[in-house]
């Protein structure tokens, strides 16, 4: 029996590490892959010394410091960000198809967004990125105080989902009609940022968004130990000493937090938030926080700089919006994933 | 500190600020069980959620030696107090070792991460419910059995004084049943622990229990031992039971006796006849049986199925009274069923009662009767 179960330990045990360096290589391979890819071709070692050295030719300079760089860490934090969001929102709801995307979340945040720009252009001529986070956070916490007020009332999940689809596409309509009636040029380019693109962020957007991401990924990791009470129901968490109203309170203001960061930066991304927190839990074939919080920030991250990486070189130099490719990749993992809990229920 | 580990004082529950049942008084003394029976819908789970603070009190408050639970912050209870749920445990990708791992919560660092002492008393809890071997298993695809024994290996481990359980019992076979009262019968001798749970046998409530709580209705309508509470017009009662009656004695349920005017009438004795009693109630053919001594175990079952039971004191003969009455019957009847019966010293009388069936070719025997050497 002993020897039993320190076989099934190790096992796990080689698996989360297999994992964990499988994802560091993969975000190492990327981050490679994506510098070295782009309209303008550049030899490696130029690159290499731009990075290292800071010194070569002006252009090739701008190109990786001001375009590829900033690009590449925004898709790595804010791919990582929406996949702890989705995780968040799958744990309060206990539902695995849970997310900001499909709840409306992203597209309330879209919306805050807007508004503020079209509003705000009218009397500064410069919108802050603290002003865009806080109206995306904003409008994720009342497109999710209209989830949650469904929530009372519709006990099934799948209908839950559905009222969320309908807040998205609410959402999206109001969006679409600011954006199309507004006449500011500047406006007018909103409408590719409302499509999805991790593209045009400047290294003040890269800090504070970073700022934010990882802060609450430190704050979200802390939390590892009541999420996994809470995982098993509310009644257990409670008499396992969890708060658990508080705790409600705390996880709705970080899914929200880190989904209005994304979107304030990257418009609505979609199915990043579902597609990484079941295939990490697919591979490391548990659902335990302290390994899962983790695991889903990296894999997002690497998800994401993927995706972004077909979206700019698939069909150079027209780029596609994130969200095409991430719903490409993603929804058939979510697909396969209802499928497969279907055919283990029945 | 008072005698009692546990009790609530003028505790009222329910729901939404309505109060639903009142004037709980609970006292229990540590290592004792309590039970809670009563009718589906009665409250019983409210009231064990209320005290497990799952549902905040409308009035009053109960107390874990002596302390307040309704003062107690979040954390307090989950040291003292575990529950084994009605509720299903949600989660997914689990072990049964993880779940019972998450007993040890109240007892880990920031991160939750488990010592070596922790993992050991995890198996320790498991091995307690004979489910060691299920560790690796997966939570979901496990028996009903398997799950509750692990749930309750999960509410072992977390060292409570205090096990909260609803409804343990149910879904479980037999066999199951047993080995999880069981369980808990040799936790609260051994331990000490104080079990409070709800049940919906009463047979075995009876049985396992120390005290008994009969919910019925907006208040508490018994609370005792089990030999003040399983009388069978308080069960009767409680359950509203009109078709049917419990038996004291097996702690036991049958149907209701058939109606009418009886044309059977049966001879038994020292449980001869129990078999041809429940047939003919099947049969819903009413019946007489007699003559029976009180503490024949064939009695205790004709009085629940019978139409009428003709009884005799235990040890003493047959008397006048007693024979006359069973001939008397008897005599209305269109057959006589003979079970078989040992004749002895005090009732020989009935060996001429079954000469006096014979007499009205009446009778029938299945089994027959046998005499006992005189002497």
């Amino acid at each position: 029996m002993n020897k039993l179960e320190t076989n099934g330990a190790g096992t796990r045990r080689a698996r989360y590490l297999a994992v964990f360096i499988g994802l560091l290589v993969a975000f190492a391979v990327l981050t490679v892959w994506n510098i070295n890819s782009g309209s303008v071709r550049i030899p490696v070692t130029n690159i290499a010394r731009i990075i290292f050295t800071r010194q070569g030719d002006q252009t090739e300079y701008d190109i990786i410091w001001a375009l590829r760089m900033p690009r590449i860490i925004t898709s790595a934090i804010l791919g990582g960000g929406l996949a702890l969001s989705g995780f968040l929102m799958q744990t309060f709801f206990g539902n695995p198809i849970a997310g900001p995307f499909v709840l409306g979340i992203s597209s309330g945040s879209k919306l805050f967004v807007a508004l503020v720009m079209i509003v705000a252009l009218r009397f500064v001529s410069y919108v802050s990125s603290w002003m865009m986070i806080l109206a995306a956070f904003v409008g994720a916490l009342i497109a999710m105080s209209f989830v949650l007020l469904a929530a009372r009332s519709i006990k099934q999940m799948s209908m839950l989902l559905v009222a969320g689809i309908m807040i998205s596409y609410i959402c999206s309509a109001i969006t679409e009609f600011l954006i199309t009636f507004a006449q500011d040029t500047d406006i007018v380019n909103l409408h590719n940022w409302s499509m999805g693109s991790f593209s045009g962020i400047k290294w003040s957007g890269v800090r504070i968004s970073s700022f934010i991401v990882l802060v609450s990924f430190v704050v979200v990791f802390l939390m590892s130990k009541p999420i996994g009470a809470y995982q098993m129901g509310e009644s257990y968490a409670q008499s396992m000493g969890v708060n658990v109203k508080r705790f409600r309170v705390v996880l709705i203001l970080m899914s929200s937090l880190l989904a209005g960061c994304v979107t304030a930066y990257a418009g609505p991304i979609s199915f990043v938030g579902i597609a990484v927190p079941h295939l990490i839990k697919m591979l490391l074939k548990t659902a335990k926080p302290i390994l899962v919080i983790p695991a889903c920030f990296l894999g997002g991250g690497v998800f994401c700089m993927f995706c972004d990486y077909i979206a700019r070189t698939a069909f150079a130099p027209t780029e596609l919006s994130i969200s095409t490719v991430t719903a490409l990749f993603g929804a058939p993992v979510v697909i396969a994933m209802l499928i497969k809990r279907h055919s283990a229920k029945a | 500190m008072s005698e009692y580990y546990f009790r609530t004082s003028d505790l009222a529950v329910g729901y939404n600020g309505k109060t639903l049942i009142h004037d709980i008084e609970i006292n229990i003394r540590a290592g004792e069980i309590l039970t809670l029976i009563g009718p589906n819908g009665s409250g019983k789970s409210t009231i064990l959620k209320s005290i497990t603070k799952h549902l905040a009190v409308i009035r009053g408050d109960s107390f874990i030696a002596d302390a307040s639970v309704n003062s107690m912050n979040y954390k307090e209870p989950s040291q003292k107090l575990a529950v084994v749920l009605t509720e299903r445990i949600k989660g997914e990708l689990l072990t049964c070792y993880d779940v019972v791992a998450t007993g040890r919560y109240p007892y880990t660092n920031t991160l939750g991460l488990l010592s070596p002492e922790d993992r050991e008393k995890v198996y320790d809890a498991m091995r307690r419910v004979n489910a060691d071997d299920l560790a690796e298993k997966d939570f979901t695809a496990i028996s009903d059995g398997q799950r509750q024994r692990i749930l309750l290996a999960r509410a072992i481990c977390q060292e409570p004084e205090i096990i909260v359980l609803d409804e343990p019992t149910s879904f479980l076979d037999i066999k199951h049943k047993l080995e999880l009262l069981s369980i808990l019968r040799s936790m609260a001798k051994e331990k000490g622990i104080t079990v409070i749970m709800s049940l919906h046998e009463i047979d075995f409530a009876q049985k396992v229990s120390d005290k008994i709580m009969c919910v019925k209705g907006d208040v508490i309508s018994h609370f005792g031992t089990p030999d003040e509470i399983f009388r069978e017009d308080i069960i009767n009662e409680l359950y509203g039971i009109t078709a049917g009656t419990f038996n004291i004695a097996f702690g036991s349920v049958e149907l209701p006796r058939p109606a009418g005017e009886p044309e059977v009438f049966v001879i038994s004795g020292c449980g001869s006849g129990i078999n041809t009693f429940r047939r003919l109630q099947k049969e819903n053919r009413p019946f007489y049986a007699g003559i029976l001594y009180e503490n024949d175990i064939d009695c205790q079952v004709a009085r629940s199925l019978a139409a009428e039971v003709v009884t005799e004191a235990p040890f003493m003969p047959v008397s006048d009274a007693a024979y006359e009455r069973a001939l008397a019957l008897m005599k209305k009847c269109d057959s006589v069923i003979c079970t078989g019966v040992p004749i002895g010293e005090t009732n020989r009388r009935i060996a001429s009662l079954i000469e006096a069936a014979k007499g009205l070719g009446i009778l029938q025997t299945e089994g027959g009767t046998e005499d006992l050497p005189e002497g």
